[in-house]
Formats: C-alpha cells, sequence, structure tokens
C-alpha cells in the first residue's frame, strides 16, 4: 500500500486533534494552527487525488486493519478528492476573509474557541466525504450540526442565540429522520458499510419483497437531508443563520456545511441504494417540485429584503433548490449539473459574503440597502468582487454560474417528461436573480451625495488597509473565473468520480 | 392493511408512535425545554427500535462468561452498540440545546420562542 493512501485517514485525524489542541492556544496561534491544518489537508488531498487519478481506481481503506463486516471503512475515489481538495480551499479563504470581523466581533478570551469550531467542521467535512459507513457518516452529521452551530453563536447577540436555537431545532428534526431511515436501512438489509448495503438493496428490490419499508427508509433519509441542507419549505432558519453571524461563518456555512449534506445524499443515492432503485422509487419528483419551488420563493424573499446578508443568505436557498432540482431530473447529467453547482456555488456565495462585508465596512458597518449608495466607489475592491459574484449568480458568461446553469438546461434535455418545468424554472430563477442582484450592483456604483457621506461618516477603504480580506476577495474572484473559462477539466474530474460512485 | 401485522410487531408500532409524539414536540412546541424534552423522546423512539431489531428472544446478552462462543446463544450486538453510540450523540446535543436555553433565558427571561422573537423585533437589531 503506498503511503499516499494513508493521507485521507490522517487528514480526518489532523483536523480531529488540532481542535482540543486549539482550546490550550491563545486566539492567535489558534488561528496559525487552524491555518496551517487547512493547507496540510489540501495539499495532502491534492496528493490523494493525484494518486487516485494516476492509478485510475478507487481504493478501500481498512481502519484498524479490520476487514469489511467488522471493520470501519475509508473510501477514495476522484470524487471525494476533489471534494475534499475544494473544501479546504473555501475554508481557508473563507477563514483569511473574516479574520477581521472576528477580532471586533469575538471577545478576547473566546478568541480559540472559535477555530475548535472550525477544526471540527472540518474533520466532520472530511469524514462525510470519505466515510463508507452509514452510522459513521450519521455520527459526523450531528457533529457538523454541533460545531456549525458552535460559529453561529460564537458572536453573542441576542439574534444569534436566537438564530442558533432555530437552526438546532430544524437540524435535529433532520438528524432525527436521518437516523430512523438508516435504522430501518440497517434492519431491512443487516448491514451499514455502504457497498454491503447496495448489494443487498439491489437484491432485495429483485426479490419484491419489503418494497413499502425501502421506499420510507428512502424517503426518511432525502427529506432528513432535505432539512438539514435547507431545501424550501424547510428554510426558516437559514436567513437568520447566516444574516447575523459572523462573516466567515455565514461564509463556511453558506458554502461548505449545507454541501456536506447534500454530498452524503449523493452518496447514498449513488452507493448505498443505487440510483435505478432511486429513480424508480419516485422519491426524486418530490426533491424536484420543492427544489423548483425553492428556486422561485427563495429569490422572490430576496427581493423584499432590505438587509443585504440577509438577501445573500435568502440567494442561498434559491440555490440549494437548483442543486435539488438537478438530483429530481434523475439521470445522470443531472446529478454532475448539481455536483458542478456545488462547487459553483461554494465558490460565489462565499465571495458574495466576504465583498458583502467589505461594502458594509465603506458604509459606516450598515447592512441597510439604501446606506450602500456608492460603495463600490468607497472601497473599490469589494465592489468589484460584488460585481463579480452577482455576475456569477445572475449566469453572465465567464463565471462559474453560467456553466452550472448550461449543464442545468442541458441535462433537462435528456428528460421529456420534465424539460418544460425545468427551462421555465430556470428562466424565471435567474431573471428573479438579475432582479436583486443587479438592483445592489447599481446601488453600489451610484454616486453618493458628498454631504451624505460625511454625514454619516462613510469612510473609503484602500486595497491595503485590510490585506486579508483582499487576499481573499482577490483569490476568490480568480477561483470563480477559472471554474467559469475551465470548466472542461472540472466537469471532467465529476463525471469520472461519478463513474466510481456506481 | 393486516391488523394483525400491528399485533405481532407492537413494540415497533410502539416505538414509530413515540417517534412521531417526539418529532411533533419539537416542532410545534412553543416552550423551549418542552422541545427539548420532544427531541429526547424522538431519539429514544429510535434506540427502542434498534434495540427491538437487535433482540433475539430467548437469547443472552452477548458477553462470554462460561465459554459458549456459539451465536446461537447470543443477541446481535451491533445495534447495542449502535444505541451507545446514539446516546452519546443525543446526550451531547442535548447539553448543547440546554445551555442555548440558559443563555436566551436569561437574556430575555422566558422559554417561549415566539416571545423572544417578539421582543428580538423590538430590539430592532
Amino acid at each position: 500500500m503506498a503511503f499516499v493512501q494513508n493521507f485521507p485517514f490522517i487528514s480526518i485525524l489532523l483536523s480531529l486533534f488540532a481542535g482540543p489542541v486549539s482550546s490550550v492556544l491563545n486566539g492567535k496561534w489558534a488561528k496559525r494552527l487552524n491555518l496551517f491544518i487547512i493547507t496540510v489537508i489540501g495539499v495532502m488531498s491534492a496528493a490523494v487525488l493525484r494518486f487516485v487519478l494516476g492509478t485510475g481506481q478507487e481504493y478501500v481503506y481498512t481502519m484498524g486493519h479490520f476487514p469489511a463486516p467488522w471493520g470501519n471503512e475509508i473510501r477514495v475515489g476522484i470524487l471525494e478528492a476533489v471534494m475534499a481538495l475544494f473544501f479546504c480551499m473555501i475554508m481557508f479563504l473563507c477563514v483569511i476573509g473574516g479574520a477581521l470581523e472576528r477580532e471586533l466581533e469575538i471577545e478576547e478570551s473566546k478568541q480559540n474557541l472559535y477555530y475548535i469550531m472550525v477544526n471540527l467542521l472540518l474533520c466532520s467535512l472530511l469524514a462525510l466525504i470519505y466515510t463508507n459507513d452509514l452510522f459513521t457518516a450519521y455520527v459526523f452529521v450531528e457533529i457538523n450540526t454541533i460545531s456549525a452551530c458552535g460559529l453561529i453563536m460564537i458572536k453573542q447577540t441576542g439574534r444569534t442565540f436566537e438564530a442558533a436555537v432555530r437552526y438546532m431545532i430544524m437540524s435535529l428534526l433532520g438528524s432525527g429522520l436521518l437516523l430512523l431511515g438508516l435504522c430501518f436501512l440497517y434492519s431491512l438489509t443487516g448491514h451499514l458499510l455502504m457497498s454491503n448495503i447496495k448489494e443487498q438493496a439491489t437484491l432485495l428490490y429483485a426479490s419484491g419483497e419489503y418494497h413499502i419499508p425501502l421506499l420510507v427508509s428512502i424517503c426518511l433519509m432525502s427529506v432528513g437531508i432535505a432539512i438539514k441542507s435547507a431545501l424550501y419549505p424547510f428554510h426558516t432558519w437559514l436567513p437568520d443563520a447566516y444574516g447575523y453571524s459572523t462573516l466567515s461563518s455565514a461564509a463556511i456555512l453558506s458554502a461548505l456545511v449545507s454541501k456536506g449534506y447534500i454530498f452524503l445524499l449523493v452518496k447514498i443515492f449513488y452507493r448505498v441504494i443505487g440510483f435505478d432503485i432511486i429513480r424508480e422509487s419516485k422519491v426524486i419528483n418530490v426533491l424536484f417540485v420543492f427544489g423548483v419551488a425553492g428556486m422561485i420563493m427563495g429569490s422572490v424573499n430576496a427581493i423584499r429584503e432590505n438587509n443585504i446578508n440577509r438577501m445573500i443568505a435568502y440567494s442561498s436557498v434559491a440555490q440549494i433548490g437548483y442543486i435539488y432540482m438537478g438530483f429530481g431530473l434523475g439521470t445522470t447529467s443531472g446529478i454532475i449539473a448539481s455536483i458542478y453547482h456545488i462547487v459553483s456555488h461554494a465558490a460565489t456565495k462565499s465571495l458574495l459574503f466576504v465583498a458583502a462585508s467589505g461594502i458594509t465596512d465603506a458604509s459606516a458597518k450598515s447592512n441597510n440597502f439604501f446606506d450602500l449608495t456608492g460603495a463600490g466607489y468607497r472601497n473599490k475592491l469589494a465592489g468589484i468582487a460584488f460585481t463579480a459574484g452577482s455576475l456569477s449568480m445572475v449566469g453572465f458568461p465567464m463565471f462559474s454560474g453560467f456553466i452550472s446553469k448550461l449543464l442545468f438546461a442541458q441535462a433537462a434535455m435528456e428528460n421529456r417528461h420534465k424539460i418544460m418545468i425545468t427551462m421555465i424554472a430556470l428562466a424565471i430563477s435567474v431573471i428573479l436573480n438579475a432582479v436583486y442582484f443587479m438592483k445592489t450592483v447599481i446601488r453600489i456604483y451610484t454616486p453618493e451625495k458628498k454631504t451624505v457621506v460625511i454625514d454619516k461618516g462613510f469612510e473609503e477603504i484602500g486595497f491595503w488597509e485590510q490585506p486579508s480580506k483582499s487576499a481573499a476577495l482577490v483569490c476568490f474572484i480568480a477561483l470563480n473565473v477559472f471554474l467559469g473559462l475551465f470548466s472542461e477539466p472540472v466537469i471532467g474530474l465529476i463525471e469520472k468520480g461519478l463513474a466510481m460512485f456506481s | 392493511m393486516d391488523f394483525a401485522n400491528f399485533l405481532t410487531n407492537y413494540e415497533e408500532a410502539v416505538s414509530m408512535i413515540l417517534f412521531g409524539i417526539g418529532f411533533s414536540n419539537l416542532l410545534m412546541q412553543k416552550n423551549l425545554i418542552k422541545k427539548i424534552v420532544g427531541m429526547n423522546i424522538m431519539d429514544t423512539s429510535v434506540y427502542l427500535f434498534l434495540a427491538l431489531k437487535g433482540y433475539i428472544a430467548g437469547h443472552k446478552a452477548p458477553i462470554v462468561v462460561d465459554g459458549v462462543c456459539s451465536a446461537e446463544v447470543y443477541i446481535n450486538p451491533i445495534p447495542s452498540g449502535l444505541v451507545l453510540t446514539g446516546i452519546v450523540v443525543s446526550v451531547s446535543v442535548t447539553a448543547l440545546m440546554l445551555a442555548l436555553t440558559i443563555r436566551l433565558y436569561n437574556r430575555y427571561h422566558t422559554l417561549d420562542l415566539d416571545e423572544i422573537s417578539t421582543q428580538l423585533k423590538k430590539e430592532g437589531l
């Protein structure tokens, strides 16, 4: 066995141990340790990706060298390595982009606690990506929820406590359903490892017995994960949680946490149940309907919002809707489009959150839409970044959002029954996206009267005044343009990885 | 549906009813403490379900004492292991929820989540 093959396991352990170690460091060193760990894990994921691409085969890593039915397994393929690498990159940029806000908004003595949460979150995300055991996935889903809750409430205001409670309640409902679903599946198949469950589930489906329990179990797991990742009717916790928490929390939550759950759902579809059974079970039609509803209602809510952070948060509801609509198409190209959208949305939404904070910094920290007039001139880089993010969200060519919308449209072509609804929903949603994002872009590039600027104490912010945030913004823009211009290799990797799944 | 199936599997039926009670409590109660109680009922019902699935009538707990290693004698130990893991998870989640509830109660002197929301709107933050 090559040494590289140990890297996924080592990266999970590294981030897991970095959490407790952060608790005895002070804020500054905890941050350095955290950034170091994320970088190391990113490099290791890249090495794993290179290794898997070289061999062209997935491999299974047995934990503690116990063979299959007894031991716990990690499974590594191309898609897993890509996701791990990408999540590390986004998390690194989110952590450095929000450094200033954290120092202001979190008490001095609690700075290091933040990095415990970030490390644990990274650990649980990696475990969700790599694990081949359904119950382990459940445990890490809960760790993910708890650390995400910590990220929300670390900024200690009444708003964030309320948001954290609402987030916890909805998440617990979701994980309760997920747990029940996988208990059903365990009692039906007698296995917990994903590959064994799939064998038994295929046999069970072919035998024609226990169809209803299998269907119930699929429903429970899908609905549970849908609740946790804020699919439309279950999105009520989302705007508060993203809108009022500190900047890097909002960026990490919207870009990574919900995506980790969705990736688990893809694994359940492909590696636990088998996509043919999922397609025949009609569960995806339900996901399709709610996804389409989310695409439109999320944008409608965003248009009505005057607080820029909450507006971006509501836009997440719409984008999650896109991803579930891709699942609902029931074709492999639909899933590929969804996974590409996970990547593209993670890159864009974190960019938008960081850019929005740059804009509000230039408007005396006001989140109000009308105070942002002319902010694009006062903080030039943040203005450009926000424009780039908005164009990507709207689906302007050259940016990543365009590619994902193109992929959704192409995937819809393969499904005769859903093509009309998908196209219409895409069109409406793009127009609605344009309404609120372009409205904001126009607002930040409308010159404000000099007297008002002096009255309200708006300041100009140069590139070098917030170096870490500027660096993060530049990287985010570059990432977006890269995903928009050189999408072919990324899509190729996703296709290959998904082919390894089944 | 066969009513007889319900009678033979009445334990599972009970655990599902309990799950429903817990789930709706967590979803619909306004009082935070009642929500947490609901959550615990919901989780416990799943553990009951798991324990039932692992139990084989007439078999003993899987602890080897008198050198009998045959699988015919013992119940399935895996669900018990899962229940233990699940209990750890639900304990930590309960602790977190209770801590959050205390913080909210100290700040707003109420356990009613809707009331807290109204007070937050009044603050206008």
